[in-house]
């Protein structure tokens, strides 16, 4: 079970109280009918599934209800950092 | 039986105390401080199960929980049965009932005893995927039969009588092992005012040091373990968990504690106490101080009782005053293996020689042989034991100096015990939960524990650390240093003084040879548990099996109940030998969470029975109880299904209510819909982007239906949204989607849109719904409100603020029925109160209550969908014959357009929603029936979609349905065909869903 630090709350909390809502960063095209079906096919179903870091969207449901993103490898488990939307990781896969 | 194996004096158990128990059905008495293991040594018990493969008889092995033999089935009474309990780790009580687990029927002769004489070649490993694998049809007779004979224990047929807790932890430093090096660590960690839980699965805290006669310091050991653990106990923040085994170390030092509270007291837990309790917690430094586990040597038939490992044979001595012989040989690679003959001398009984696999040693055990008058054979190995349900004799014989082949003549000795040590392998296991590799070291011959992404130190026997004072250095020292990681200054502590002696190096020896192959000679076990043998593991590699994961899954090493502890190593040498790679290169299994067995109960705690899972009542629930109500589970809902009187048949439950909502009125509690209170100066514009219809021109005082989809444009949930003031909406949900169309708005409003203004909370739980329904509805409530409820001044689609019975509330008159509806909100507190007054006036117009499947009907009467029933994830506006709630001219890309407008989305003969009504009135079409166009199409015959809604319709006297149908929208008056299981074909036409007041005019009156 993870052990998640909330940037909203500025609290680690258990995993039980947060849902993994996927891969983080993929911001909704602006305009969507400009689009091809292609286009709009891997905004809507591709995602990385890397061995290592990763960027994931988190929401701490049982929480304050607030959206995050986390930097975790997908090997070991740890959580390198976790920042507000908006903001971009210090951690990545280059770095 | 008299304990014929106890010795007049010593141990840790209380003489004075006798304690009477049971094994397979034979009364006996041990003593307070006993195992179970130990009270059947003393009672001179040889055979206590038989094996999984070959049914040979077994003995006890070990002192602890790598016992592979002596797993026992617990229990007095039916209700509390516990399979696979290691009688080694069993504390005995009075009244304790226990039998052999594998022994089918019997101990002492059984079945599979006599297929496994036939010959051992007719049961190779993978016997029982080559044996059983076909014909697949007789499988489950074969499960039951190796089930059986198997035998690894079964359950309770019975409900758990005991109650179970579970605790959630945190602390500074967990120390893991009350051994010499936990003790020590707990002790610096805990001067420097760190907050420590130490655990130990054993009844009492020492670890190794209660098996031995060390002193410390001059004293014997169990004072300097008295010293250290009363300073524990007075120190605050110290919590010292002994019979609690850390069963799992997971990601982030999140550690699993098993506490066995009351399972060394009887048989069920005193009242008022749990039985097990498993502590969940976060530690923010842990050490291991798990000790090692001793490996016996693999030599041929080492698996007859009265073959131990010579820290067993140690450990009965000296913890349980139990000599378990009369008449001893030590077989050992090490100084260690000394000690069993030093403490079988020691307690008066006859050791026969110690024969040591090493050309030659000198030193310290050779003065303690000598003193003794014990005779010591270098260069020489047992090869063979003779016996059956216990030792006999050994032939020993000279072997060469690697220990890969007898040299010489084998001597048969007349023994009756024999003790081996192939060295110590350290207990890595908790290091290797999370992922970690072990990593071999030479010096030690074992593995140690490799590098680790978690906050771990470790000290002692997990280390390869053996020589006590380095141990006691070892642990201060890991204490001190998770101080200094925690920013904790640590104290000095004086290193307790101990004798040590100078070692000779030890053999790395894993398989005793024989003057015959590995095929051919007797039986040399490597896992006791599973009957894995040297020549089992050197045939699967013979077969192809080369990696160590399979060789273990095709042998079945290391796959009991005691998870390989004793077996492995030896097993991945032999593996490695025969393949003529090193250990390292043929690398270890992986090590997965439990450690040892634990009871489900300790996982669930109080999470079971009534309270497995949350029940969501709504305020109304006495009523409807009182009432004769059916529940039905919606999400965590108990929802009213109907309300049948006594006597009453669902189906003329069902036809009475929908008649009266019809005829006169009914009322559904409908407090269970998800109401989400949206406010914000950009709410409207929030909900024109999450919604498929218009939402810019809606007016306060009017509600709306809207279409919920996902950007794949598929519906994913629908409802009514009221504006209550130009800034502030209520959102309805279905009762199943309230949490996930709240964390839906949330995500787009946090990550997408941020810049909009609008906030969203749920008020589903604050106010109580009712909805009354019918030609009558408005007469009625007319008597309980101070409203004008005019069709003028609140029209269809409008909602009030007013009072009723007394009470603020909001009235919507909007209608799931197609009758003309209001739907009552007050606060949930009045909602009891409001009902009954609706009640209390309702008598003289029938005033009917319904529940769920009513509602079904009458919606589906007017061909009403239901989101997650007639839509199943694939289904678009569109497929529904709902484009009047899609809205094409808004400015906004709302969620789910561009998905809409997908090629695959577009096509003519999408499977899309429609009525369908049967050739035979009286016939329902089952749920889920898929329908064809042609029924005497040849199997596979092509499929055109599934009936999502069916059933009778009292009010029109036939049955009706909806389903989807490729192309169903342009198939007006055409039939589809849905063949039954049963070879019937039930024939419909397709038709409008909407089968009662087709333009919508009972909802307007
Ligand atoms: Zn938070």
């Amino acid at each position: 079970m993870l052990h998640i630090f909330c940037p909203h709350c500025a609290e680690y909390r258990e995993e039980e109280e947060f849902h993994a809502k996927g891969q983080a960063h993929i911001p909704r095209p602006l305009d969507p009918e400009a689009l091809s079906d292609k286009e709009w096919g891997e905004y809507l179903y591709f995602r990385k599934n890397p061995r290592g870091i990763h960027h994931e969207l988190w929401v701490h449901a049982a929480g304050c209800r607030k959206f995050f993103n986390m930097t975790r490898d997908t090997v070991t488990y740890e959580i390198h950092e976790t920042y507000k939307i908006g903001e971009k990781p210090t951690v990545t896969a280059q770095s | 039986m008299n304990q014929k194996n106890r010795l007049q004096s010593g141990g840790r158990i209380d003489r004075n105390q006798p304690m009477s128990f049971e094994f397979n059905g034979q009364l006996m008495v041990g003593y307070q401080g006993d195992t179970l293991a130990s009270a059947l040594l003393a009672n001179g018990v040889d055979v206590v199960g038989r094996s999984f493969k070959y049914s040979r008889p077994r003995g006890i092995v070990t002192a602890g929980a790598d016992e592979p033999n002596a797993v026992v089935q617990l229990g007095a009474t039916e209700a509390t049965q516990t399979p696979n309990v290691r009688a080694t780790q069993q504390e005995l009580f009075d009244g304790l009932v226990a039998g052999s687990t594998n022994g089918w029927p019997s101990v002492d002769n059984d079945f599979m005893g006599m297929v496994g004489k036939i010959g051992g070649s007719m049961m190779p490993p993978g016997f029982y995927y080559k044996t059983f694998m076909f014909p697949q049809s007789l499988w489950e007779t074969y499960e039951t039969f190796i089930r059986k004979a198997a035998g690894l224990g079964r359950s309770s047929k019975e409900s758990d009588v005991d109650v179970y807790d579970r605790m959630n932890q945190f602390c500074d430093v967990l120390v893991v092992g009350a051994g010499p090096a936990g003790l020590c660590a707990a002790l610096a960690a805990a001067r420097g005012g760190a907050r420590v839980i130490l655990a130990d699965e054993q009844s009492e805290f020492g670890g190794s040091l209660l098996d031995g006669k060390e002193t410390i310091s001059g004293k014997p050991a169990d004072e300097w373990i008295n010293k250290v653990v009363t300073e524990l106990e007075k120190t605050e923040d110290v919590l010292l968990l002994p019979r609690s085994t850390v069963n799992g170390y997971h990601d982030q030092n999140f550690l699993t504690i098993h506490q066995r509270c009351s399972d060394h007291l009887s048989d069920r837990a005193p009242t008022n106490q749990p039985r097990h309790r498993m502590h969940r917690v976060r530690a923010k430094r842990v050490i291991l101080a798990t000790g090692a586990q001793e490996r016996p040597l693999v030599f041929g038939n080492n698996d007859i009782p009265g073959c131990m490992t010579s820290t067993a044979v140690s450990t009965y001595i000296n913890r349980y005053g139990v000599a378990p012989g009369e008449n001893l040989v030590v077989m050992t690679t090490n100084d260690y293996g000394y000690q069993a003959a030093m403490d079988w001398h020691d307690a008066g009984r006859k050791v026969s020689c110690v024969v040591d696999t090493r050309e030659t040693v000198t030193g310290y055990v050779v003065d303690a042989m000598h003193e003794r008058g014990i005779r010591i054979m270098t260069g020489s190995a047992i090869t063979e034991v003779h016996g059956s349900k216990r030792v006999k004799a050994v032939s020993i014989a000279p072997i060469n100096e690697d220990g890969s082949k007898v040299v010489g003549p084998a001597a048969k000795w007349n023994v009756d015990t024999v003790a081996s040590s192939g060295g110590w392998s350290p207990a890595v296991h908790l290091s290797c939960h999370t992922g970690s590799r072990p990593v071999w070291n030479d010096d030690i011959i074992g593995f140690v524990p490799g590098p680790t992404v978690q906050k771990q130190l470790t000290a002692g026997g997990i280390n390869g650390c053996y020589e006590l004072e380095n141990v006691f250095k070892e642990g201060l020292g890991a204490g001190k240093q998770a101080l200094k990681e925690l920013g904790l200054e640590p104290t000095r502590l004086m290193t307790p003084k101990v004798e040590s002696h100078e070692r000779n190096p030890a053999m790395a020896l894993f398989l005793v040879p024989h003057r015959k192959p590995m095929s051919r000679a007797p039986k040399q076990f490597v896992d006791y548990q599973n009957d894995v043998t040297a020549g089992g593991i050197e045939l699967a590699c013979r077969e192809g099996f080369q990696s160590i994961e399979h060789v273990k899954r095709y042998t079945a090493l290391g796959f009991g109940t005691d998870q390989g502890k004793l077996g492995n190593i030896n097993g991945m040498a032999i593996a490695a030998q025969v393949q003529n790679k090193t250990l390292p290169e043929t690398g270890t299994t992986v090590f997965r969470p439990n450690y040892t067995p634990i009871t489900f109960g300790a996982i669930a705690g109080r999470d079971c029975g009534e309270l497995f899972d949350p029940k969501r009542y709504t305020a109304m629930q006495p009523w409807h109880v009182a009432n004769g109500a059916l529940f039905e589970d919606v999400g965590q809902w108990k929802r009213p299904w109907y309300f049948p009187k006594p006597g009453e048949s669902m189906q003329a439950a069902l036809n009475r209510e929908c008649k009266a909502t019809r005829e006169s009125v009914g009322i559904l509690d409908a407090s269970t819909l998800g109401k989400i209170d949206i406010q914000g100066k950009d709410a409207r514009e929030f909900l024109g982007r999450v919604y498929t219809n218009a939402w810019a021109k809606l007016p306060v005082g009017k509600c709306r239906y809207g279409l919920m989809c996902g950007e794949d444009g598929m519906i994913f949930d629908d409802g009514v949204t009221s504006c209550l003031g130009e800034n502030h909406f209520l959102m309805t949900t279905t009762t199943g989607g309230a949490a996930r169309v709240l964390e839906w708005l949330e995500i787009y409003h946090q990550t997408e849109w941020p810049e909009l203004e609008v906030y969203f909370n749920s008020v589903t739980d604050h106010w109580s719904t009712m909805t009354i329904s019918g030609p009558n509805s408005r007469k009625l409530l007319a008597e309980l409100t101070d409203a004008d409820l005019s069709n003028d001044n609140f029209g269809f689609m409008d909602w009030k603020t007013a009072n009723v019975a007394g009470v603020p509330a909001r009235i919507f008159r909007i209608s799931f029925t197609g009758e003309l509806s209001y739907e009552i909100n007050v606060q949930a507190n009045y909602g009891l109160h409001v009902w009954e007054q609706l009640f209390a006036h309702g008598e003289k117009y029938n005033l009917t209550p319904y529940g769920t499947e009513t509602m079904h009907i009458l919606r589906a009467e007017k061909g009403f969908i239901i989101a997650g029933q007639d839509t199943d994830g694939a289904v678009h506006p569109h497929d529904l014959g709902m484009s009047w709630a899609v809205a094409n001219s808004k400015p906004f890309s709302y969620i789910g357009k561009r998905g809409m407008a997908r090629e695959d989305c577009v096509r003519p003969d999408r499977k899309q929603l429609v009525g369908l009504k049967t050739t035979d009135p009286n016939v329902v079409i089952p749920e889920g029936s898929q329908g064809v166009f042609d029924p005497k199409a040849p199997i596979p015959m092509p499929m055109v979609g599934h009936v999502t809604s069916s059933y009778w319709s009292e009010n029109l006297g036939h049955s009706i349905a909806m389903g989807l149908v490729k192309g169903g929208l342009s198939k007006m008056g055409e039939k589809v065909y849905y063949p039954q299981a049963d070879g019937s074909v039930i024939e419909a036409e397709i038709c409008s869903p909407v089968f009662l007041d087709p333009k919508g005019e009972r909802q307007n009156v």
